[in-house]
C-alpha cells in the first residue's frame, strides 16, 4: 500500500522539522517528506494505486508512543484485552505502547512475553512492547531472566505496583539490566509510608475521613533510586511522577549530569485532590491526585524538561472494580482515549509548545526504550499520528474502544483528537 | 422553615438554619421518651431500615427507638465489612432495600463516603449513622443539643476536642457543627493523632491538653481505640493516660462550670478517669444519649414524617 498524505502541518521534532509539506509512504516505511509531492510520486508509478489523503489544517507527527499502559491478559481479561488495549491505543491516536507485567501471571517470562507479542499480531493494530517484571512474580525477591526476557521482546522491566522495597535489589537490577542496555522503570512508593492509604494526604483527605498517602512516599523512594542510580552509573526511569518534591529531585539529579528520566500522566497536571470530595471512585489512582501547588510544579517539570514524557498510565477496570465503597475500590484510569486531547491543553495554557508536546508524546519514549520509532525520517516505520487541534468532542466512555470505562473525565468536552492513527504504513485508526 | 434535604450525610451539608430547625425539633420531642406511653402515630406506616455494616450497640439502640417511638416499624441488618468485600456489593443491598420500599435508611458503614454512595442510588432518604473516619452527623448533633440545653447557647463558647481527632468521625462532625454555630473549637492530642492541615477547618490545634482545657466552657473526650496502637500512633495505653487523661487535676484548669462530654464507649482511666466520668457536676456523658433519641427521633420526622 502507498499513502501520499497531504497539506498537513508536520512537526518532528527528531529533525526539527515544523512546516507545512507531503509525505510519502510506501512499503510500511516512510519513503519521503516534501513539498507538493504528489507530481512526483504520481509520475514515477502510475501503474501503482496510491491512495491520496488531504489533511490540510491537521497536524501530522511521527506515531505517539505510550510507554505506561495496563493490558490486564492473561488474568484480568474482563477490564481489558490485549486487543481491546490496543484499539484504545490507536483511537487515542497512539502507535505504539508498552504493557506492564502485572498480569496474572506476571510477565517475567520468555513464554508469556511471547504470548503477548502473539495477541498483539493477531490483534495487528498498534506495536505493543511487553514490560518485563524486575523480580520473579515482581515479589520483590528473586531477579527475573533479564536476557531471556529481552530476546523475547521485552523493551523494559519493571515491577510497575508492586515497588522495588528492597534497596539492594533495586542495586542490582539497575546493574545487571543496564549491561544489557534494558532500561528499569521504576514505581516509587514507599508502601510502609502509604500503608492504608487512600488519597493524598492533605486538607482533603482530613475532611474527607480517607487515609493518606503523603507526597514523601513517593519521594523517598526517587531520591533513593536516583542515588543509587548515580553509585552505580546506570540509568532509571522514574513512572508516573505526581508531586513536586519528585519533580525537584529529578531536576537535580539532571542537572548534576545522572541518566536519570521521568515521566508523568495527564491526570497529575488536569485534576487535584479536590475532585475527591464527591467519593467518586473514578478519581481513585496511585500515586493519587495531589494538590494544585504539585499540578503546578509537573507542569513546570514538563515545561522545562525534567519530565521527558506524558504516559498515561492506562489502567483500565471492571464496574465491579469501581462501582464499590471508595476504600474497596481498584486503583486507576482509563487513560489511552483521552491522553492526547488532555495534553493538548498544555499547549493551550503556554506550558509547551508543539515540538516540545510531541517529543514527550513519541520521540522521548522512543529514546528511553531505544525504540526505532518517533521520528518521521525518510527509511523509518511508517508510524504517524494526524492530530486535528480544533476537534471538539466530548468524552463518553461507553464509546471507548477500551474495555475499562473508568474514566474521571466522562462528559468532559475536549478540543483537539487524533483523527488518523497509520501503524507500519497502514490505517489503523481513520477518526475523519 | 421547611426542611428540604432529602438524606443527612454530613454535618458538612446543614446550615445553620438547618441546624437550628434539627434542635429545636428535637426539644418538642423530648417529653415524649418521659411519657408513661412512649409511643406517638407520628410515623405510623412508616419504615426505617438499620443498616449497620460495623458493631453498634448505642446509635442503633438509639435510632431504633427514635423509630419505635415515632410509631414507625424498624428494622435491623447487621452485616459484617467482610461479607461486603466477599459477598454482595453494597449497591446490590441497596437496591434490594429499596424494592422494598421503606422510607428511610440508615447507614452505619467503615468506609468513608459510603452513605453518599447509598444515596446516589437509592430514592430513600439515607441517614448517616456514621461512616469510617468521616462524619457521624446525629452524634454532633446530639452533642449540640446537649450543650445548648447545659450553656444555653453555643456561640462563644470554648470547646475543647481532645484525643485521636485523626480518626474521630465524631470530631470532623462537631467541628463542622461547633465552628459554624460560633463556638472556638480547639484540638488537642499528639501529632500522631492530628491529621493534616487539620487547621484548615477554621480551629486551633495544640499538642499538651493542658493547653486545650484551659478555660474551657466544654470538654469533649474522644475514645482510643486500642487497634491504633499497632499503627504506633501512640507507645502505650499507660503513657496517654499519663499524658491526657482528663482527671481530677487538669479538669480544674477549665471554666468553673465546664461540662465533660464523650460520645461513648468509655474507657475508664485512659481518656477519662472514672471519678470525672461519674461525677455528675462535670459529667453530661448520660444525658447525650438521653438526647440522642430526641434528635434521632427529630432527623426521622424531618425526613419522612412532614409530607402527606
Amino acid at each position: 500500500m502507498k499513502l501520499l498524505l497531504t497539506g498537513a502541518r508536520i512537526i518532528d521534532p527528531s529533525q526539527n522539522i515544523d512546516s507545512r509539506m507531503d509525505i510519502f509512504l510506501e512499503d510500511g516505511k516512510i519513503a519521503k517528506t516534501g513539498a507538493d509531492l504528489s507530481k512526483s510520486v504520481k509520475s514515477k508509478s502510475s501503474e501503482d494505486i496510491t491512495k491520496i489523503i488531504d489533511l490540510a489544517g491537521m497536524i501530522l507527527v511521527p506515531g505517539l508512543i505510550d510507554m505506561h499502559t495496563h493490558l490486564r491478559e492473561p488474568g484480568f481479561e474482563y477490564k481489558e484485552t490485549i486487543a481491546s488495549g490496543a484499539a484504545a491505543a490507536v483511537a487515542g491516536g497512539f502507535t505504539s505502547i508498552a504493557c506492564m507485567p502485572n498480569s496474572d501471571p506476571v510477565n517475567d517470562n520468555r513464554s508469556l512475553t511471547e504470548f503477548i507479542k502473539r495477541k498483539a499480531m493477531e490483534a495487528s493494530l498498534a506495536n505493543v512492547y511487553p514490560v518485563g517484571a524486575i523480580s520473579k512474580d515482581s515479589a520483590g525477591a528473586k531477579l527475573s531472566e533479564f536476557w531471556d526476557l529481552k530476546e523475547a521482546g521485552v523493551i523494559a522491566l519493571s515491577d510497575d505496583g508492586k515497588p522495588v522495597r528492597d534497596a539492594a535489589l533495586m542495586r542490582r537490577a539497575l546493574e545487571y539490566a543496564h549491561s544489557l542496555q534494558l532500561p528499569v522503570i521504576s514505581h516509587c512508593e514507599d508502601t510502609n509510608l502509604s500503608g492504608g492509604g487512600l488519597m493524598n494526604e492533605g486538607y482533603y483527605s482530613t475532611i474527607l475521613g480517607l487515609g493518606g498517602i503523603p507526597g514523601i512516599a513517593e519521594e523517598v523512594m526517587v531520591a533513593r533510586d536516583i542515588l543509587i542510580a548515580e553509585f552505580t552509573k546506570t540509568c532509571v526511569h522514574i513512572a508516573h511522577v505526581s508531586t513536586a518534591g519528585s519533580v525537584g529531585l529529578i531536576r537535580d539529579a539532571k542537572k548534576k549530569g545522572l541518566k536519570v528520566t521521568a515521566e508523568t500522566a495527564p491526570h497529575y497536571f488536569t485534576l487535584t485532590d479536590e475532585a475527591l470530595q464527591s467519593y467518586n471512585t473514578n478519581f481513585k489512582v496511585n500515586p493519587p491526585l495531589r494538590s494544585k501547588k504539585d499540578v503546578a510544579a509537573i507542569k513546570e517539570g514538563l515545561s522545562d524538561g525534567t519530565i521527558d514524557v506524558i504516559a498515561c498510565d492506562h489502567a483500565p477496570h471492571g464496574r465491579t472494580d469501581k462501582e464499590v465503597e471508595f476504600e474497596y475500590a481498584a486503583n486507576g484510569i482509563s487513560g489511552l482515549e483521552t491522553s492526547l486531547s488532555l495534553s493538548l491543553n498544555l499547549i493551550r495554557d503556554k506550558t509547551l509548545n508543539w515540538p516540545e508536546l510531541i517529543a514527550r508524546m513519541s520521540v522521548n519514549p522512543a529514546r528511553i526504550l531505544h525504540l526505532p520509532k518517533g521520528t518521521l525520517k525518510a527509511g523509518a516505520d511508517a508510524d504517524i499520528t494526524v492530530i486535528d487541534p480544533q476537534h471538539k468532542w466530548t468524552v463518553d466512555v461507553q464509546a471507548f474502544c477500551s474495555r475499562g470505562k473508568n474514566s474521571p473525565f466522562h462528559g468532559w468536552e475536549m478540543r483537539g483528537k487524533a483523527i488518523l492513527t497509520i501503524v507500519g504504513g497502514e490505517i489503523k485508526y481513520d477518526g475523519r | 422553615m421547611k426542611f428540604e434535604k432529602k438524606d443527612i450525610l454530613g454535618i458538612k451539608d446543614l446550615s445553620v438554619d438547618e441546624i437550628n430547625l434539627i434542635l429545636e425539633t428535637a426539644e418538642s420531642f423530648l417529653e415524649i421518651s418521659t411519657r408513661k406511653i412512649k409511643k406517638v402515630p407520628t410515623l405510623r406506616g412508616k419504615t426505617i431500615i438499620n443498616l449497620f455494616y460495623e458493631a453498634s450497640t448505642r446509635t442503633r439502640t438509639s435510632f431504633e427507638i427514635a423509630g419505635k417511638r415515632l410509631s414507625a416499624d424498624t428494622i435491623n441488618i447487621s452485616a459484617s465489612t467482610s461479607s461486603v468485600v466477599k459477598g454482595e456489593t453494597l449497591i446490590d443491598t441497596a437496591r434490594n432495600l429499596e424494592a422494598m420500599n421503606p422510607d428511610v435508611i440508615v447507614l452505619r458503614h467503615s468506609a468513608a463516603g459510603a452513605p453518599q454512595l447509598l444515596a446516589s442510588l437509592v430514592k430513600q432518604s439515607i441517614i448517616n449513622a456514621g461512616d469510617g473516619s468521616h462524619e457521624h452527623p446525629s452524634q454532633a448533633l446530639l452533642d449540640m443539643m446537649t450543650i445548648k440545653e447545659h450553656k444555653g447557647k453555643i456561640s462563644g463558647l470554648k470547646v475543647a476536642i481532645v484525643g485521636d481527632i485523626e480518626h474521630s468521625r465524631v470530631a470532623r462532625s462537631n467541628i463542622y457543627g461547633l465552628s459554624g454555630m460560633g463556638a472556638h473549637v480547639v484540638l488537642a492530642g499528639p501529632a500522631t493523632m492530628l491529621p493534616r492541615d487539620i487547621e484548615q477547618m477554621g480551629v486551633k490545634v495544640v499538642s499538651r491538653i493542658e493547653d486545650a482545657i484551659a478555660d474551657a466552657d466544654v470538654v469533649m473526650m474522644l475514645r482510643i481505640q486500642l487497634e491504633r496502637q499497632k499503627q504506633n500512633i501512640f507507645p502505650s495505653l499507660r503513657e496517654y493516660a499519663q499524658h491526657y487523661c482528663l482527671n481530677r487535676r487538669n479538669i480544674k484548669l477549665a471554666a468553673k462550670d465546664v461540662i465533660v462530654m464523650h460520645p461513648g464507649p468509655i474507657n475508664r482511666g485512659v481518656e477519662i478517669s472514672p471519678d470525672i466520668a461519674d461525677d455528675p457536676s462535670y459529667s453530661v456523658i448520660l444525658d447525650q444519649v438521653n438526647k440522642g433519641v430526641a434528635v434521632r427521633m427529630a432527623l426521622l420526622y424531618l425526613l419522612i414524617g412532614g409530607s402527606e
